[in-house]
């Protein structure tokens, strides 16, 4: 792909270190964003067929979530935890469009870009890979978003919602969305460098993102969990990607409540930006293409 | 035997082989594509450890779903705790089944169909639909069908059914049942490829609804009740041996899973092979 990164076989230093994107350039980086976006788009609107075979998929996983517990509301006298059948299918459907958002770049998808030397490709430009993957992901969510949006019409018709929001939560529920999407981009992005180191990263891929199902809001609002879990779930970044975005648009959270969750969420950006820049100047160390 | 897993042939017919006429027995066939297959994982032994610890991050996380929905109500849909786990055993214990010796072979034609590689699977002069199926095996996976069947045992007595004959009959008949079933929708889907050339999801469509199985199918509205019983059969392959074995179903139902396995198997063939008629390789 790219010849003079690849040459290098095990001299430690890398010569050419990619010149990383300083800010100062504002300008600059949106245009890139916006390119990289639209590319997105149309590569993936090529694909409709795929992508909606990917839905339907994930439409699954909350439809049975939404079963098994509007089942269990009802033996329980119609409603669970505060939640009724129709709260489980606001909620549930809610899910899938903050599901969509949060697909970023997979931590599976590391092993291929080293095998295949793409990394060399991404190291010789003159932007930051995370800033990519980033753009790239954000334009496609526009496709998902469109695609999501006759299955949530139908979804609706066959498990009524009851929903009623008002302005706070609508725009919190926008800022959210965007939100969870960085900081799963920057929380998987540092997962899937520990590639770099082995190439064993299933088992601690997979217990990731069992983790993450238990306590994100994935499975199942987080209200409903013991008092025992939920402390666990406020020292955890997972709730700022799935649980609270969906919280801000179907459960009464007062406005504190709003204002505190998107100050959750920006303190996790702060952080998962700062741990993946960590980790990505020690992983990229370890690199070396191999190849003419 | 030459440890090249994509490209090692069936056992090649030996030199007398040619002048006899060009009959390779089936047995054979199987014995040698499951043999190359395994002997090519068994090298990467640590990969069972990984897979164990994998099986059981699952099998945790199963437990902490059925701990959550039985905190609530204590009895979901006439299914207590311990027989929800049999449902969860069940399915597990198919899981590995199929990640073992069915997806991986129907992922690799797949990708054979796209990039018109099928041919080297085509001369070889045996039955094709059983070469295509058994082209590569991973024998790792297999790790969650004992743990599967582990808590199936566990689940079972827990829960405190009346082992009888009829019921555990019933239960080992039901499960090759459903392997054969979920194998026949497999083949049924990738088939599809020889028209749609793009199926690089189809996996993860497949996972998704399989995910649905970790259920007794009784719990879903009517319309969904019929698509997993018809279009995706987990209510034969995962419900029917848990119902079996914990006393709620008995010879009809088999019966019935009986029939549609055999109607599942000639439909599977008759579309393999209008699918091979539409192939087309990519060289010359």
């Amino acid at each position: 792909m790219s010849a003079d990164t690849a040459q290098q076989h095990r001299v430690p230093p890398p010569p050419a270190r990619p010149p990383l994107a300083r800010v100062g350039r504002p300008r600059q980086m949106l245009d890139f964003y916006a390119t990289v976006a639209r590319t997105a788009v149309q590569e993936q609107f090529q694909y409709r067929a795929a992508n909606y075979m990917y839905m339907i998929g994930m439409v699954v996983e909350p439809v049975i979530y939404l079963v098994v517990w509007s089942v269990v509301a009802e033996a329980s006298g119609g409603s669970v935890g505060g939640y009724t059948p129709g709260g489980f299918a606001a909620y549930y459907i809610v899910w899938m469009l903050v599901r969509n958002m949060n697909i970023v770049f997979t931590p599976y998808g590391w092993e291929f870009r080293i095998r295949e030397g793409q990394l060399s490709g991404m190291l010789v430009r003159p932007i930051h890979p995370l800033h990519y993957d980033l753009a790239y992901f954000a334009g496609w969510k526009v496709i998902a978003v469109l695609l999501w949006v006759p299955i949530a019409v139908v979804l609706a018709l066959l498990f009524p919602p009851e929903l009623s929001v008002n302005l706070a939560q609508a725009a919190t529920f926008f800022v959210a969305i965007w939100g969870a999407y960085v900081i799963r981009t920057l929380l998987l992005f540092v997962l899937g460098l520990v590639t770099l180191w082995t190439t064993r990263v299933a088992a601690l891929f997979e217990l990731y993102f069992a983790a993450e199902l238990l306590l994100s809001g994935r499975l199942v609002p987080l209200d409903l969990m013991p008092d025992a879990v939920l402390r666990w779930v406020d020292l955890l970044p997972f709730r700022s990607t799935f649980g609270f975005p969906i919280e801000a648009l179907v459960s009464d959270l007062s406005g504190p409540q709003l204002v505190r969750g998107l100050l959750a969420q920006l303190f996790w950006i702060g952080f998962g930006w700062l741990l993946a820049m960590v980790v990505w100047k020690r992983a990229i160390r370890r690199y070396s293409a191999v190849g003419n | 035997m030459a440890p090249t897993p994509d490209t090692a042939p069936g056992r090649r017919p030996d030199r007398a082989g040619l002048a006899r006429p060009a009959v390779v027995r089936r047995r054979d066939v199987i014995r040698t594509l499951v043999g190359v297959s395994a002997l090519n994982e068994l090298q990467y032994r640590v990969n069972f450890f990984l897979q164990l610890f994998q099986s059981l991050v699952a099998l945790a996380t199963a437990i902490a779903v059925v701990a959550l929905v039985f905190l609530y109500t204590p009895s979901l849909g006439g299914w207590s705790p311990w027989e929800l786990m049999v449902v969860v055993g069940v399915h597990t214990a198919l899981g590995g089944v199929i990640r073992s010796l069915i997806q991986p072979s129907m992922q690799l034609l797949m990708e054979d169909i796209r990039e018109g590689k099928l041919d080297f699977a085509l001369i070889k002069p045996v039955d094709a639909q059983l070469v295509v199926s058994l082209r590569r095996i991973t024998v790792w996976p297999l790790v969650d069908v004992v743990v599967g069947l582990g808590v199936v045992v566990v689940a079972a007595v827990q829960a405190g059914v009346a082992v009888t004959v009829l019921s555990v009959g019933t239960f080992l008949v039901a499960l090759p049942l459903g392997a054969v079933m979920i194998y026949c929708l497999w083949l049924i889907i990738t088939t599809g490829a020889f028209w749609i050339v793009r199926m690089e999801h189809v996996a993860e469509l497949f996972n998704g609804l399989y995910q649905a199985g970790r259920w007794p199918i009784g719990l879903f509205p009517g319309w969904l009740r019929l698509v997993f019983t018809v279009l995706v059969p987990l209510a034969f392959a995962v419900t029917l041996p848990s119902e079996a074995l914990t006393g709620r179903a008995g010879l009809l139902a088999l019966g019935g899973a009986v029939a549609f396995t055999l109607v599942l198997v000639a439909v599977t063939r008759w579309f393999w092979r209008l699918g091979l008629r539409n192939y087309a390789g990519a060289s010359a």
